[in-house]
Parts: structure tokens; sequence; C-alpha cells
């Protein structure tokens, strides 16, 4: 049904023309599933939209076609190429918060698709948009019509974004990393929903994305980009039993998950070529660990290496030989002893109404927290977003005051501390944050960036002994002594992220609060810092607080995991009991929800309904019980106390505490 | 929404407060009444006498805060403080140089004013949105470029040229309308054409260009490629999607202005002899006539208060967000 | 013994100091990378660097004009041995010297540019007919040529030439240099190489539109003022004075509007901005209370009224000031300054909200979390982000400010009447389009003087804020 042919596209950077992407070709089927798979930057999202045509406007198609049912887009004139677009082809795109035009209703937006596109108007028009609504899943339609989409949870923004794309009855559609920006569970519930559409209307679906879960979860058919080319095509079983391309085989490898827990994450070194200077022959070969002469000279051509299987490599071997992981170093296990002990944590965010601004409630950000870490240990903090995880993180630091609860530093109280002695509590925990990008002041070199704890706390003030200590740090880190007299702007995500690991250890603390670390980087290079994570921790013997809403990682790193929603902490215990055996019904849900990246897992799925709620109007009773699946009349009522299922495993359910009852019993 | 705006209002009286406070200590306090009445009677009739007297004629022979010599609530109302500058929040504005009542004064000459901003304002607003949608409709071609260059050439001109090259050009050389004065009712029109034109003109570019800016801001949101993706014609686009969201910046900076017009324009009232506020304050500056500065000063404080409220309430009515909150 | 008294009026001292601060922060640029990138942005765009080079003109002759002193008296009591020497009341300049001729040679009244003769009748006593009615010829406009009046064309237009010939060799020396830099200094088709580099635009800095502007600069510029020590090329005004004078002393008035007022309210606007961004709370609240007040406040008419209250100070303290120029002085400073604090609210704002989500950013939560004290961070971590905000407005209020000279000195609220600039320049003329036959040229000389300038201004207001823009770059 579609098929390109040697698409290039390019983007226009002062005199020259940079290809994006060059050169690729592939089909789609009716009914089929297509999935384009590559790193930030690699070229899938330019793809798309040049097969819309609608690139930005330094983006130019280059050359090659693109065939839609016997009709050649490229060579449209644009106006009748908008006959096409949102009719017969649809895309839905990445962030459904600035997708949507934030001043007109639902109904309007979905309607100019009908008035286009299907020339209906009016009563007609209006059914047809319920009809619309309702398919893909949203309760009470009606009143959802007129409102606007800031009204709606982020969810159902993607939701109102699908049942526009669909409007027009396309054949095709584009899903441009449709899930990226949204929670697991809701993830769950697009995905699910974008199946059922597609098998509903025999669509074609060409799916960009990142995440091979997703792929496993979606697609029929798979294309590897990388550096704007084509790399490896494969159908799904041949994909997950045999990938061919050593790049796709380091993106598997790459996975932290359970099995490689003890292990270091196989990575791969170096970065991907510049738009610029792209290396004449193979664009991997740089990176390659089965590089062979040839590989720089000649770009590969496509070797068929199975039914529907091609690839675009010189190598011919099958497996990949050096993906042998050495084991990690082991951590120096502590006295057990917690040393950072968190009670009844609160942070309550005033709302001012009225005329007068007085306050009439407050957002429970964190409501009764309490958490324990030992030395050298890694708690995870594990939920979705708005849970209040990350203020958790803020408030242990101070940077947020908390209203009540106590932080209990190394015997030292730090809530209410001020001045000098919360300073000095200061060396002993620092932060790192989520985004490289916001957390290094562009304006400072990265020798004045990591030096700058060391002076606000008093260490190392001479020159040369922080010149010193700067240059020990980086080598800590696994980057250059030089880079010290860099700015951050000449560094990649990933060694922005070094520099920030090496910023908060310049101080030497024994807690490290990590703020989702990994999640603005790739695979690839989330194995990088996770390594180095796991590395420093067996080297000083620091503990990590690690924040994340990526159950993969948690599987990998963490000792002990904690799960919360809504402000509190639903489910704690040590990573194998909380992971293996999962007491809360929203613990099990979120684990069944994440999406593997292997064929034939996941078995039976949990799908909660709806989405997180406010932590301004939290649920009476139980926070969870308008999403449980197990919610009783005590759950809507009474919020459930926590309970031991063992020593170590601790749980706020009341379903989980009869449960765990049972089996206390059963011994 | 209701406490909002009520809230706004309420939070516009300390505002005014400080305003009258500001004026009160510029006009009284860093001068004394009696450097201003030396300076009104000209070196050579100073003497202590005439200073008296011109204070005594101007009720300026009170104490500035307190009046010890009055007892009860006369020592805090006769005083300068409370006669000339707190008096102003009922609408008293006392009297001018030449002895008449400034309030009544400024009822009539609003009309004028109002006669002439109001035109200009509105012609102004709709010739710079065009203009400035066309060059984003066409952004990056030679259209755009050249469009942009004419504004930051308009910009760069003063607006006393315009003002003075018009009147030159229609009035002198071409005799197509008259050099100035107002006339009343219908014929009134010939006394406007030019100056309104002129501010129109006058104001394009640097209005054209902000406009452009804001519209372009706009054109490279995401929800904008979501009306492409949907194979809307790119009119549709600019009109229904574009135009409404860049209203919202927009009104912030003009909906301010709207009470202010009835202040009229200092140079276009003046040039073209124009009865109205502007030309009366620039005759009262020149004349050097405080009380009807003060009394300006306090209006147009007011006036800009009132701006700030009706922005506040025409970001209810353009932005849903804020309308349902 | 000198023959002059060097005077230091106040504003001179602010022009150096801005002088060498723009030195300062000058080396301060070129020692922080990211900054000097974003000048190299700028210096790579044509039209920014064509502007540039304009508005160094004008920044040129403001500055001779900023060098005063007051010449000795030639007086008899010079010879007596003992007696303190006599300076002139009059205050001059460097560039007073400069311009001797532009300065001296007064006519009577109107002349037109190029004229021989005034513009206006008069009443002559000619021996031999009685009274005359007539043009009377001009002292010193084209008074070289004698009878040949009807010669002004041919002996302006050779001049002209013979002038803009010498000033083409001039600007081909200056090409040749840079030519020479630009290919290397390395022999051999050197020269060549990088003439056709910069011919073609390949050039990081744009020279080709600098040269390019240079050569008009020098072309008009050399032969306007060989001529002006012959004719009055932009003709005289009503008491006779030359119009190109008047235009070159405007110019400093001008730059010292548009620059000590920004110099004046930066400190406040980046202060307070910053200090309510990021301590928020009641010192954010008073903050924008007071710039609410003053905003609040129609500009024109607080500017109207600050200054009446000024002038009646001024007025009654004659005793304060030595001479007529260091009044008028004195009057333009107190003028920036009140421009000053009715113009730091918007950039205050501007910058209060650009601090507030710059103290969200995780970079300061670093450095709180390393308990670094709010000031340093305000210093290391605030400020030079906000730099390029600072740079873009001060360029762009420059000429807006240039524009609301003139539009105050209408008002009557303006500089002091005695002090050339162009608002007093049109202020006086503007009555002149409505005499019969007109008179053009002083209003005309004004308005593109000033165009020329603010034209230049924004031009190179627009190159800086695409080169800071974070979102451009």
């Amino acid at each position: 049904m579609l098929d390109v042919k040697d698409l290039r596209l390019g983007f226009i950077a002062g005199r020259k023309t940079l290809a994006a992407v060059d050169g690729i070709s592939f089909a789609i089927a009716r009914g089929e599933t297509f999935a384009l798979l590559g790193e930030s930057g690699c070229g899938k999202s330019v793809t798309a939209q040049g097969i819309l045509r609608l690139l930005p406007a330094a983006g130019r198609v280059l050359g090659g076609s693109v065939h839609f049912a016997d009709e050649e887009l490229l060579a449209l004139p644009e106006a009748a190429m908008r006959a096409w677009r949102g009719g017969r082809m649809a895309m839905i795109f990445q962030e459904p918060a600035t997708s949507l035009n934030p001043v007109l209703t639902v109904g309007r937006q979905i309607g100019e698709v009908l008035e286009r596109h299907r020339a209906l108007t009016g009563e007609p028009a209006r059914l047809r948009m319920l009809e619309l609504l309702r398919q893909v899943g949203i309760a009470d339609p009606e009143r959802r019509l007129d409102e606007y989409p800031f009204q709606l949870s982020g969810g159902m923004k993607q939701r109102v974004m699908i049942s526009i794309a669909l409007a027009g009855e396309p054949e095709l559609l584009i899903a441009d990393e449709p899930t990226t920006a949204l929670d697991v569970t809701v993830q769950a519930q697009i995905l699910d929903l974008l199946v059922g559409l597609q098998a509903e209307r025999g669509m074609g679906m060409l799916l960009i994305t990142h995440d091979l879960g997703v792929v496993a979860r979606m697609a029929h058919r798979i294309g590897v980009m990388y550096a704007g080319e084509l790399v490896e095509v494969a159908g799904r079983e041949d994909f997950f039993g045999a990938p061919r391309h050593p790049y796709t085989q380091a993106l598997f490898a790459a996975l932290p998950e359970v099995s490689r827990r003890g292990r270091k994450l196989v990575t791969i070194p170096g970065q991907v070529p510049s738009l610029a200077a792209m290396p004449a022959g193979c664009r991997f070969a740089d990176r390659c660990p089965q590089v062979m002469a040839i590989c720089r000279e000649q770009s590969p051509d496509w070797r068929p290496v199975a039914d529907g299987h091609q690839v675009r490599c010189h190598w011919q071997g099958t497996a990949a030989a050096t993906a042998v992981a050495e084991p990690a170093a082991v951590a120096v296990e502590g006295d057990g002893a917690a040393f950072l002990k968190v009670a009844e944590l609160k942070v309550h965010f005033p709302i001012r109404k009225g005329i007068l601004q007085h306050t009439v409630g407050h957002v429970r950000a964190v409501d009764g927290v309490s958490l324990a870490i030992a030395p050298g240990r890694t708690l995870a903090l594990v939920g979705e977003s708005g849970c209040g995880k990350t203020t958790v993180g803020k408030a242990l630091l101070q940077l947020i005051p908390p209203s009540a609860g106590s932080v209990v530093l190394a015997g030292s109280e730090l809530v209410g501390l001020s001045g000098r002695r919360l300073r000095a509590a200061r060396r002993q925990m620092q932060m790192v944050f989520q985004d490289p990008f916001a957390s290094l002041n562009p304006r400072l070199r990265v020798g004045e960036i990591i030096a700058e704890g060391m002076a606000a706390l008093g260490l190392a003030t001479a020159s040369a002994a922080q010149a010193a200590a700067v240059a020990a740090l980086l080598q800590q880190v696994g980057l250059p002594a030089e880079a010290a007299e860099r700015f951050p702007h000449e560094f990649s995500g990933g060694q922005r992220q070094r520099v920030a690991i090496a910023r908060a250890l310049a101080v030497q603390p024994q807690l490290l609060i990590c703020d989702e670390p990994t999640s603005a980087l790739d695979v690839s290079v989330q194995a990088q810092i996770l390594n180095l994570l796991k590395t420093l921790q067996a080297e000083l013997g620091v503990a990590y607080l690690f924040i994340t809403h990526n159950f993969a990682v948690v599987e990998y790193l963490a000792h002990e995991v904690a799960v919360m929603y809504l402000g509190r902490i639903v489910e704690q215990g040590s990573a194998e009991e909380v992971l293996g055996a999962p007491l809360h019904p929203y613990t099990q849900a979120l684990l069944s929800a994440v999406p593997v990246p292997r064929l034939g897992e996941g078995g039976q799925r949990i799908r909660l309904a709806g989405e997180t709620p406010s932590p301004a109007k939290p649920p009476a009773g139980c926070h969870f019980h308008p999403r449980c699946p197990k919610a009783t009349d005590l759950c809507r009522q009474t919020y459930p106390e926590t309970t031991a299922a063992s020593p170590t495993h601790r749980v706020a359910c009341h379903w989980a505490r009869l449960e765990a009852r049972a089996v206390l019993i059963q011994m | 929404m209701l406490a909002y705006i009520v809230r706004r209002l309420l939070y516009a009286i300390p505002i005014l407060i400080g305003v009258n406070l500001i004026t009160f200590a510029l006009f009284f306090i860093v001068n004394t009444p009696d450097d201003m009445a030396r300076m009104q009677l000209g070196v050579k009739r100073v003497t202590p006498e005439a200073i008296a007297q011109w204070k005594t004629e101007r009720g300026y022979d009170r104490p500035l805060f307190v009046n010890a010599a009055a007892g009860g609530v006369a020592a805090l109302t006769d005083t300068i403080f409370f006669q000339k500058s707190a008096r102003m929040f009922v609408g008293d504005f006392g009297r001018a140089e030449d002895g008449r009542d400034i309030a009544r004064e400024i009822a009539t000459r609003m009309g004028p004013s109002l006669a002439i901003a109001l035109p200009t304002f509105v012609l102004g607003l709709f010739v710079a949105i065009s203009f400035a949608l066309t060059l984003a409709f066409f952004r990056a071609t030679a259209f755009d470029v050249w469009g942009v260059v004419l504004c930051v050439a308009a910009m760069s001109v003063s607006g006393l040229f315009y003002i003075i090259g018009g009147q030159y050009l229609f009035s002198k050389v071409w005799r197509l309308v008259p050099i100035s004065g107002f006339g009343d009712g219908l014929d009134a029109w010939r006394f406007l054409v030019l100056p309104v034109a002129i501010g129109v003109v006058a104001g394009i570019g640097a209005s054209t260009r902000w406009y452009r800016t804001i519209f372009l801001e706009e054109v490279s949101k995401d929800y904008v490629r979501t009306a492409r993706a949907k194979g809307l014609p790119e009119t549709v686009v600019f009109f229904r999607h574009i135009l409404r969201n860049a209203l919202i910046p927009i009104l912030t900076g003009v909906v301010v202005v709207i009470p202010t017009l009835f202040m009229g324009s200092l140079l276009t009232e003046s040039f073209f002899g124009i009865p109205g506020l502007g030309s009366y304050t620039i005759d009262a500056i020149n004349a050097q006539d405080f009380a009807v500065v003060r009394s300006m000063v306090f209006i147009g404080s007011v006036l800009y208060i009132v701006g700030l409220i009706l922005t506040d309430i025409s970001y209810t009515l353009v932005d849903p967000r804020i309308r349902f909150q | 013994m000198r023959d002059f008294q060097i005077v230091i009026l106040w504003s001179d001292v602010l022009v150096w100091l801005l002088l060498a601060a723009g030195i300062g922060v000058g080396v301060l640029i070129a020692r922080s990378p990211p900054l000097l990138a974003a000048w190299r942005r700028v210096s790579a765009n044509r039209i920014g660097m064509a502007a540039a080079i304009v508005l160094l003109a004008f920044i040129g002759v403001g500055l001779l004009d900023s060098l005063h002193y007051r010449p000795a008296l030639e007086s008899e009591s010079r010879q007596e041995r003992g007696q303190e020497r006599q300076y002139a009341v009059e205050v001059l300049s460097l560039l007073d010297l400069l311009a001797i001729p532009l300065r001296t040679k007064n006519e009577k009244t109107y002349s037109a540019p190029f004229a021989t003769r005034l513009y206006a009748m008069e009443t002559l006593e000619v021996p031999g007919l009685g009274t005359v009615r007539e043009f009377p010829r001009l002292k010193y406009g084209g008074s070289h040529l004698g009878e040949r009046e009807d010669a002004v064309f041919a002996d302006a237009g050779l001049t002209a030439l013979r002038v803009g010939a010498l000033a083409m060799l001039g600007w081909l020396a200056l090409a040749g240099a840079a030519a020479l830099a630009v290919g290397g200094w390395q022999t051999g088709g050197a020269w060549v190489g990088g003439w056709r580099r910069i011919w073609r635009g390949e050039t990081a800095f744009a020279w080709n539109a600098v040269l390019a502007t240079l050569a008009v600069i020098l072309l008009v510029a050399l032969p306007l003022f060989a001529l002006a020590g012959q004719y009055h090329v932009f003709g005289t005004d009503k008491v006779g004075q030359d119009v190109l004078y008047q235009i070159l002393k405007s110019v400093r008035t001008a730059l010292i509007i548009g620059l000590v007022t920004t110099l004046v309210m930066l400190p406040l606007a980046v202060l307070l901005g910053i200090v309510a961004g990021y301590f928020r709370g009641w010192v954010d609240d008073l903050i924008q209370y007071l710039y609410t007040v003053l905003n609040s406040i129609p500009s024109v008419l607080l500017i109207a009224a600050a200054v009446l209250m000024m002038q009646v100070v001024i007025d009654t303290h004659p005793q304060w000031f030595a001479t007529a120029a260091e009044r008028a002085d004195l009057r333009l400073l107190a003028l920036c300054f009140i421009l000053g604090i009715m113009s730091w609210t918007s950039l205050c704002r501007l910058l209060r909200g650009e601090t507030l989500k710059l103290r969200e950013l995780e970079y300061i939560q670093a450095a709180q979390a390393f308990g670094v004290s709010s000031w340093r961070i305000i210093l290391r971590h605030i400020l030079p982000n906000l730099m390029h905000i600072v740079i873009i407005s001060l360029v762009m209020d420059f000429s807006s400010l240039v524009l609301a000279e003139a539009v105050l000195s209408y008002v009557g609220v303006g500089v002091d009447p005695s002090m050339t600039s162009f608002g007093t320049m049109i202020n006086n003329a503007r009555m002149e389009l409505g005499r019969e036959p007109v008179v053009w040229w002083s209003l005309a000389a004004a308005f593109a003087a000033m165009f020329l300038l603010v034209l230049a201004a924004n031009l190179f207001a627009d190159a800086v804020r695409d080169a800071f823009d974070p979102r451009v770059a």
C-alpha cells in the first residue's frame, strides 16, 4: 500500500544541505504495522514527516519516491497533497499536551477533519464525533466534545489525537512515538487501543519508536535506523529471535533487566556521527565490535539473510561474539545499619483561592513517606508522573522545606536545620538530576562546575588542590582531564550526565539521590551511565536513592524498591520481593503494563482504568480504589494500614493484608 | 473568576495611592510652593508679599501634611496633601492658572481626543495585524524580508517627521485637507482624516514587527503541525488556529492602551490644533501650569489601571484556560 | 602657560567612563567563549556590521565632541606679566576646533544649501543706484568664487570629484589591508585570494559589508567636509548658523541620551529584576508594586513633571553653574536620569520573569544543594544567563531614546534650548515649512541624520538580537 523508495530528506543549514535521511526504502501492506526503530537523531521522525510532506521550514525532500495507493505523493502539488493528509493518511504525534490547539474545543478540532475530508457538518458530524470518541474509549463523550484540551488528562488528550486521526477514515496511520510522553499504565491503554483499532479497520500503521518493548507489543515488521539509514529490516520473529546487524544486537544487549543483574551492560562506544561529518563507509563502523577494513571504505549493500529479513552489513557472522558481559564489581556490603532514616515525611503545598488568597486546601505532593537506606545500597523509588517521587528527593536535600516528618542523616536531624549545620549535612548527600541539558550552567567551564561544591562546602579551597581533585573526579567518571577546560555544550547528553555525577561526587557524599538520571538518554548511553553508577558504588560504597519510572532499570540496579502512588508508599521491600511477588494491585498492574522487549511474554495483562488523580483531591479511603480491580467498600472508606508480609516487605492494601495473613497462617 | 477580578480591583487601590504620593512628592516636596511662586512670577516681581498672595490665591499656603493650627479633622483635611492630592480621588482637580475648573475642562476635551485616538487605534490595529499576518504567511520569502526591512525603516523615522511631512504635503502643497482645526458634527471628518492617517502610518512599523514575531512564534508550535496534518488549507490554519492563539499575547499589549485613548495624543493634537486633552496637557506644560499637569498624571494613571483590569478580564474571554479556572 | 583650559563636563566623564566600560566588557567577552561566539554571529551578519560601522562613525563624532576646553582670551592684559590668564566663557570641544570654518562662518540668516546669496531680500544701498531690494551676497558661502556665482555646480563638482578620488584611494588601501589580513600574511597570491574570499562573502567576519559601508561613508563624508569649507552644504538656519555644524553637534546629545540613560536604568533593572525573581515572597511583591506604580503614570507626563520640577531647581540656583554649557550639561544629565528612572520597569519585568524560570532549573538547584549562598548563585549562575536579554534590550532601547529626545524637546521638556540636538533643531525649524518660499533644509537635514542614526541602531539591534536569542542559537 505504502511504498517508500530511496527517500532522501535533508535540512538546510547555512549554505549546505545536510541529509538527515539518506536513501531509505520500505513498504507497508494493508493491516500491517511497520516499526521504525532507532535512537534519537537517527532520522525516524523526519521520515514520518517526509512521507506526509510535513517537514519543518528548513526541511527539504532531496529525492526518492513515496508511492501510496498508486499515487506518487512527492510529485503531487501541495493543494492535492492536502486531500491525502488527514484523509487517507493520518498522523499522531508524541506530545499530546502541545499537539492540540489550546483554545479550540475538542469537538471543533475533530469536526474540522470531518468537514474537510468527509463533508460532514452539523448534526451528522456531531453524531460521528461522539461515535469516534466512544471508539477511542472516552467516557461521557457528550461532555468532552465541548471541553478544551487543558481540561483533559494526558492519556485522554492522546485519545482525542487518535480520534482526530481516525476521523478521516485513514488507510495508513503514522504514529510518531505515540506513548513516549505517557505513563506506563496509560501507555498500555493506548497501545491496546491502537492494536484494536488497527485490527478493526485493517489500517496500515507506521510506528516510530525507540522502545523495543513497544516494538515487541505492536510491530509485524521492524526497520532499524541508524544515522539516517535503514540497517536492518526483519519480521518480528527474526528480529527478536536472530537480529543480525551488530547495532541491533548491541541495542538488545544494552537493555538493563533482571537477568543482567550483577553484570556490566554492553554499551556502544562513541557517538552517532554528526550529519555534517558522515563517514564514507558504513556509518556504524566506528562503534562496531565487528568492524573490518572494508567497513571503513565501502558502504554495505542490502544482504538478504532469511525470507523477509535483510541487513546492511559486511559482517557475515550471526551472534555477537564479544557480547560476553563481564561481571560488575561487587559492592562492598555495609553493616546494614541505615544511615538515612526518613519518617513520615510530608510536603504539602497550599492552594490559595479567593479575594484574599486564603489557603483553601493543600496539594499533598508527599504525604507521609518513610524510608531507610544503608550504606552501599540502592533504594529505587518507583512511581508514575505526579506521584511525588521527585519531591521526596528534593525534600530530603531540604531544597523544598518539608511540611512535617523527619529526615535523619548519620544521626542528625535535617528538618528545620539551617545555615552552617545544614551545609555540613549536605556534604553527606547530593543529587544527580534528570535533564543533563538543564543541570549544567552553560556559562561555566566543566572544571568550575565540578569545583563549585567543593568551594561552597569549604573543601579543597586552594586552587591547585582543587584542580587536582577535579582531574581525579573526571577520570573517575570516565572523562578526559582536558574536559575541565571545556563548556557543557561541547558534550553529548551522556557525557554531561557524567559531569553531573562528578559534580555530586566532588564533596564525597555517602548518598546520591539520582532523579531519573537516564530517562533523557538513549538506551546505549543509559547502559554506560548505569555501569558507571554501579562501578562507583563498588569503589566508593556510596548509597543511591534511585528515583525512576523505568522498571527495567530498577530490576537491574536496585537492592530495595519502594513504590509510590499519590504521595504515599504503597509497597516496599527487597527487589526480589517487590518485583518477584508484588502484593499491591498497583505494583502488580505497573509491572504487567511494562512492555517487555521479547516475544510471547507478558502473559495475563492487568489493565488499569483511568489515570492518576490529582494530589490536591486524593480519593477518600485507599487512594488507589477508583482504579483498583479488587476495590471493595472497605477500600472506599478507609486508607489501609501498612502490613508486613515479611520482615522486609511491607504493603499498604486491605487485600494484600488478607493475603499476607493467609500466607502467615499457612506457614 | 469573579474573585480574581475583585482581587485585581482591590490591588488597584494601593497603586493609585502610590501614584498619588509620587506626584505629590514631585510637585510639593522636591520644590516648595515658594519656589514655584518665584518661578511663576518671574525674577523681577518676586517680593515676599507677591509670593504670599500667589500661594493664597491657589490654596498653597496650607501646611503639607498636618495643619497644627486647625483642630480636629481639619488638622488633616486643611492641608495641601488633602486639598490638592487626596481630593483628586473624588474627581475634584481644582482650578487651572486661568481660573477654569479643570474637571469641566477635561470633560469637554475628552470628546475631540477620542475622535482622533479611537479611529487611529482601531485602524492601526487592523492594518498592523493584517500586514503582520501577511508577512507571517509568506515567511522567509523575499516579500517577508522586504516587509520587515520596511517596518524597521518606518520605525526609524521620527514621529514628528510623519506629522510635519504629512501636513506639508497634504495640506500645504496639495491642499486636500485643512492644515489644522476641529469641527463639530459631520464636518469633523475633514479635520480627522489626516491626523488619523498619520497616526496609523507612524505606528505601523513597530507594531507590525511585534505582531509578526508573535505569529511566527505560534507558527512553530506543535498544534500547527497537527492542523496541517489534518489536511487543512494554509489559510484555515492561519485564521482558525494561529490567529486565535496569537490574540492572547497581542491582547496583553493592546487592551491596556484602550482606556488611555481618552488622554489623546500630545503631538498629533498640538500640531493639528485639536482641542483635546493632549493639547491641553502640552499647553499646561508650556505654561508650567502645575495643577493641570498633576491632574493629567492622576487621570492617566487611573486609566492605565483600568486598562490593566480590562486586560485581565479580556484574558478570561479569550483564553479558556483562565475562563474555566 | 597654556592657550586653553581643560573643562571636564559631567557628561564627558560619563561618556569616557562608558567607553572604558565598553572596552572592559569587550575584554570580558573575549574571555568567555559563549559570549564570544554570539558576537561572532553578530560579526558575520552583513546588515548588522554595515550598521555597526555607521554607528561607529557617529560615535567617533560624539567622542570628538566630548573633549572640552575653554580657549584663552586674546586680551590686552595678556602682555602684562603676573596677570592671571583669562579664559572665554564659551566652552568648546575638539570637534569645534576641527570644525572652525563651520562654526565661525555665520551668515546673517537663512541660505539654501550651496547658495551664494541669502534666502531673504534685503534693502541695500548700492552706490549710484540708490536703494535696491535684492538677495545679498553671502559673506562666506561660495565667496572664493568672486563674481563667478553661476559656477557653483562646476566648482563644487570638481572639488567633490577630487576629494572623492582621494577617498577612493584611501579606501583601496584599507581594502588591501583587509584582503591581506584575510588571505594571511604569506607571500604570493594572499592578496588576490583574500580579496576573492571577501568579495564572495566567504569570510567569517562580514568584511564585504564593512568595506562597502566604509566606501560609502568615505565617498560621502570626505567630499562633504571638503566642500563645507567653501559652501554651506546643508544651508544655514534663521540666525545664519551652518546646518551641517548643528547636525554634528546634535550627534553627541543623541548618543548621550541613548547611552547614559541605559547606564542609569541598567543597575536598577538588573538588580531589582533578579532579586524579585529569585527571592520571590514579599521582596517580589514590593518590587512589582513599585514598577506597576511607575508604569501606570503616563511616561511623557511624568517626565514632563519631573523636568519642570528640575527646571525650577535649576532656575532657583543659578550660582551652581559657572558657564551656560555646564548648566545645559547638567540639565541633559538630569534628563537622562529621569528617562532612566522611567524606563527601567520593562527590562526589570523581563528579567524577573526570566529569573523565575531560571531559578527552577536544575543547575541552580544543584548549587543550592551545595549550600552555595544566594548572592553567589545570582552572580555566578543567574546573571551570566541573563546577559543576552540585557544586551538585547540595551541596543533596542537606544534607538527609541534617540527618537524620544526629539519628541520631548518639542514638548518643551527635553534638553536645554541652548543645547544643540535633533529635537531642538526640529523644534526651531518646524515653523519654517509654513514660510513662503519654504525653508526645508534644516528640517530635512535633521530628520535625515536622525533617521540614519536610528536606522543603523535598529538594524544593529536586530543583528544582536538574532545572535543572542537562545531560541535562534
